[in-house]
């Protein structure tokens, strides 16, 4: 069937086919993030370990042909700056959120500095998982091709939720997290939990790094983040250190994404700067609506953000 | 020796032991690359300070990074982590020129233009900055975070204004507002090619240290930074200090923006958003929140962002070595914030007074 | 390096500490204020700037700029693009509605419509010059319009080549040769020929002339006859008759008997911009500050 324009109704969908192309890093990020505080700690530096994810993917999966190996690769790259972050952030008196903040330089840096051979060459790609075998519309079937990463974070999702309440050792990242003098006393090494969050986290930003370079927009360059890791971490607040709403959270996120674009596709296009800016604008609103002072955010790990004793 | 001199010479010891430190993990690092660590050092030293010329380079480098470096530090005395600067920085660029245009278009003298200059672009920072500083007050929403957003948000709005309500027309193949009449633009210093925003940062860094050291207000920041609970039982108004010294903090960003446009580009466009912003936050915690290190701290980096070219050049490393080089010396640098009263050669009788630092509020 | 003063600090460096005698420097946002603050404190260099506009008398005589005509590739590939699109429907994926980039959008067009009337080109702005997820998603959402040949002018046309071959259609390359990126839907692609452009301000220099004793012209343009760019080996998907139209017409702008913005031609609001009769030749000025998109170009310079 020849492909037909769609005229007004490409506007949703593609924002849905964005939605579901473009929501897995954020959703990746989001749930290292999401763990990551529970423990008690930040990670800002997790837009550094995304591209550091991004780029060693790709490199590997452009040298050994293997993307899957890419993706095994590129969370261990995340663990590596996940293990500086872990340690450094915990020594008395280090800030987290500098520390973070260091990490994305040092991160971004090192992924630009090793990652200028594989600007220009063509990497093997994750396979495409199709969900529209019922469908003969090419455009459907198009945005109903998804990413296995996506998948994956799809099942985490529900899987992060049930650890935190359910298993044991979720209740001990929790405790650690709550209130770190009580898990202390209970003989659990705040350390050692902290440090096994980051690094977890970190190892799944990497794979969501690996979600940019290998499926979509599928292609590695310096700019291929442009800040997606700072507003996975702006997302796990307003999704409440939830990780099912993390991932609600992720396809607004991925959504918002194609707002501009699809929107200029059927002809309306003033104020793209300010429409591109459209998912910084919603988060702080939402963020705005939802706070307040009166009480802590319901699902905020009590020693989120204090000092190191 | 006296417990006084002992702890000096730590707070001297760390930070230097701290840089050595990184140099050698650099070295390493370029060795690995390739390159030989001597010569990278030798370059480095050479395009950064090696002469008058280069140093020059380094102080035009480093005069943004001083006032945008406060926007961090000024806040953090009450223990708010802001990174909003580069978002302050654009808009205090964004209106000091069109507070420029507007006020040279009435026909006022220079001086006028550009005291106006100034003080729309404090404003505008200012606000933008205070904006952050009441959602953490009034609604507890976590100014790290909602200043990041407000960074993205500034940069659209920048992008909006000069490509559209505020486009000079005859600005083809580079959208940007209308260019400030050459008059009214800073000079440069005497026998320099050094422009007077390094005179504002200095100053800036001077006052804003006698701010928190020395006055009633600053000793309440100070206080409430320690804890918020306490000052509030105590009858200090967090809510308007908090507001207060926000608002100094982005004014000295969007000073730092206004210096852009008026001594830099001559008129408002994508140029202004060149990172100083995330600069002035490393400044600021390599510093400790202290202004007076701030603006040394603020020399260095300018001296390393100013060898960048040179390590392409001579070296054939990537433009993302300086990133790696500020990554390793920034994490270098926090590190040793730890060491201060655990190596045994400063410790002797008493107790180390632990120096203040800022902490994050909880979310 | 980013468009501030270290671009000024940098230049002074080479020529400080490098000993550099000539200067080229290749990022728009270099020319003003940067490369002429710099011109006039060092008079014995010389500067050439990629993309300027040298103005006789308004800027020092150090200074040279020199840029080419791509649009006159971006021209052919809008020839070949038309033929082999079924929908006649084109996309256009930009960075920034600024002249060079409109004049782009406009060539490809005029190109398209010379071989079918009816044909469109759809422009999309991304507003930044590198954007891979919102160029992704541009070009997806295009593909989902029905539009089946995608070309772009951004900093890299990776992710929109790519994106073009994975959703089945075709694409035209933009400042080299993409044909790898798409095996199946690369027709053609307006290519900078630089290492030309340099070879002979090199041996301009070797052979000691300068901008300042006049041996060197300050404003270096050139399309496809001076060897400023050349087009793609076309690809599988370029019928004969499509390789054949796109041949006579850079023959024809080699030639000179084709101009391409030859009145009368209207914007995209029904505005007549160019009178009919007139011709406005490659060197013309008034192409160098278009601000308006022509007729059959669906969007607007906002």
């Amino acid at each position: 069937m020849a492909s037909e324009a769609l005229g007004w109704w490409g506007v949703p969908l593609a924002i849905i086919a964005g939605t579901l192309r473009g929501s897995a890093p954020f959703l990746l990020v989001s749930l290292g993030e999401c763990l990551t505080e529970k423990s008690g700690k930040i990670n800002l530096g997790l837009e550094g370990t995304l591209l550091m994810g991004a780029m060693s993917a790709y490199a590997v999966s452009y040298l050994t042909g293997s993307p899957w190996l890419g993706v095994i690769v590129a969370g261990v790259a995340g663990m590596f700056l996940g293990v500086i972050h872990g340690w450094l952030a915990q020594q008395p008196r280090v800030n987290d959120v500098a520390v973070g903040i260091a990490m994305i330089i040092f991160g971004s840096g090192l992924a630009f500095f090793l990652g200028k051979p594989f600007i220009q060459p063509s990497a093997p790609q994750l396979p495409t998982l199709s969900l529209a075998g019922w469908t003969q519309i090419p455009q459907l079937e198009s945005a109903l091709s998804i990413s296995p990463l996506f998948i994956l974070g799809v099942a985490i999702a529900p899987l992060m939720q049930w650890f935190f309440r359910s298993s044991r050792w979720g209740l001990l990242v929790r405790a650690v997290g709550d209130s770190p003098d009580a898990a202390k006393a209970m003989g659990i090494s705040i350390f050692k939990v902290r440090m096994a969050s980051i690094v977890a986290g970190s190892f799944l930003a990497g794979i969501g790094g690996a979600s940019l370079s290998l499926f979509y927009p599928g292609s590695w360059s310096e700019r291929i983040s442009s800040g997606q890791g700072l507003m996975a971490v702006a997302l796990v607040i307003f999704a409440r250190w939830n990780p099912v709403q993390c991932l609600y959270a992720s396809l607004l996120f991925g959504g918002a994404q194609a707002i501009g674009p699809a929107l200029q596709s059927v002809g309306i296009d003033a104020y793209y700067y300010l429409f591109n800016a459209s998912p910084y604008i919603l988060t702080l609103l939402i963020m705005v609506i939802t706070c307040s002072p009166k009480r802590t955010l319901t699902g905020a790990p009590g020693s989120l953000g204090q000092a190191q004793e | 020796m006296s417990d006084r001199w002992r702890s000096l010479l730590e707070k001297i010891c760390i930070p230097i032991g701290a840089l050595l430190a990184a140099l050698v993990i650099f070295g390493l690092f370029c060795a690995l690359a390739g390159a030989n660590p001597l010569g990278v050092y030798y370059s480095i030293y050479r395009a950064a300070f090696g002469s008058w010329s280069s140093f020059q380079n380094t102080l035009i480098q480093a005069s943004p990074l001083m006032l945008s470096a406060l926007c961090t530090a000024l806040p953090a005395r009450l223990g708010l982590v802001i990174i909003g600067n580069e978002g302050a920085l654009v808009l205090g660029g964004l209106a000091a020129v069109a507070g420029g245009l507007t006020l040279g278009g009435w026909g006022l003298p220079t001086p006028g233009v550009q005291l106006g200059m100034a003080l729309a672009g404090m404003a505008a920072g200012g606000i933008w900055i205070a904006i952050v500083g009441a959602l953490r007050h009034y609604r507890a929403v976590n100014e790290t975070i909602s200043s990041l957003l407000m960074n993205y948000i500034a940069i659209a709005l920048l992008n909006h204004m000069v490509n559209g309500p505020m486009k000079d027309p005859s600005s083809l193949n580079k959208p940007s507002s209308y260019p400030l009449p050459e008059m009214h633009m800073l000079g440069n210093l005497p026998g320099s090619r050094v422009h007077y925003g390094l005179v504002l940062g200095l100053v800036a860094c001077g006052l804003a240290y006698f701010l928190i050291q020395r006055t009633t207000f600053g000793f309440a920041a100070r206080t409430a930074g320690g804890n918020v609970r306490a000052a509030r039982v105590a009858g200090l108004p967090v809510g308007k200090l908090t507001l207060a010294i926000c608002f100094l903090g982005g004014a000295c960003a969007g000073l730092a923006g206004m210096v852009e446009v008026a001594a830099v580009h001559g008129r408002a466009n994508e140029s202004l958003n060149a990172n100083y912003g995330y600069g002035g936050v490393l400044v600021a915690f390599i510093a400790r929140h202290n202004p007076i290190a701030a603006s040394l701290v603020a020399l260095l980096l300018g001296g390393i962002l100013a060898s960048g070219g040179i390590l392409q050049r001579s070296h054939g490393l990537p433009d993302a070595t300086v990133m790696v080089f500020q990554g390793i010396v920034f994490l270098s640098v926090l590190y040793s914030d730890s060491l201060y009263g655990r190596l045994p050669i400063f410790k002797e009788r008493g107790v180390q007074p632990s120096p203040p630092m800022a902490t994050a509020t909880p979310v | 390096m980013p468009e501030t003063n270290a671009v000024q600090e940098s230049i002074r460096s080479m020529i400080d500490l490098d000993g550099a005698t000539a200067i080229f420097a290749t990022s728009f946002g270099y020319f003003d204020p940067h490369v002429l603050a710099l011109a006039k404190d060092f008079p014995e260099v010389q500067f050439f700037h990629c993309g300027g506009l040298y103005q006789e008398g308004v800027h020092p005589e150090n200074v040279g700029s020199y840029f080419g005509y791509i649009d006159e590739a971006q021209y052919v590939a809008g020839v070949v693009a038309a033929h082999a699109s079924t929908s006649k429907r084109l996309g256009f994926i930009a960075a920034k509605p600024i002249p060079q980039v409109l004049r782009n959008v406009n060539s490809f067009t005029l190109g398209a419509r010379s071989i079918d009337p009816s044909a469109t080109t759809q422009v999309i702005f991304t507003g930044d010059w590198a954007d891979p997820v919102r160029e992704a998603e541009a070009a997806n959402s295009m593909a989902d319009q029905g539009i089946d040949v995608l070309t772009c002018h951004v900093d890299s046309p990776k992710v929109v080549i790519e994106t073009a071959e994975r959703r089945g259609i075709f694409a035209t390359g933009y400042h080299a040769n993409q044909a790898e990126l798409a095996p199946q839907g690369y027709l053609t692609g307006a290519e900078w020929d630089w290492s030309n452009v340099y070879k002979n301000y090199v041996s301009l220099l070797q052979g000691g002339k300068t901008l300042m004793n006049g041996g060197i012209p300050h404003l270096v343009r050139g399309g496809f006859k001076d060897g400023f760019l050349k087009l793609s080996p076309f690809g599988p998907a370029v019928s004969a008759q499509a390789q054949q139209a796109a041949e006579t017409a850079q023959a024809q702008l080699i030639s000179g008997e084709l101009v391409i913005y030859k009145g009368e031609i209207k914007d995209n609001k029904g505005k007549t911009v160019i009178a009919g009769g007139k011709e406005l030749g490659q060197t013309a000025i008034e192409l160098e500050q278009m601000n308006w998109l022509a007729e059959g170009v669906m969007g607007s310079v906002g």
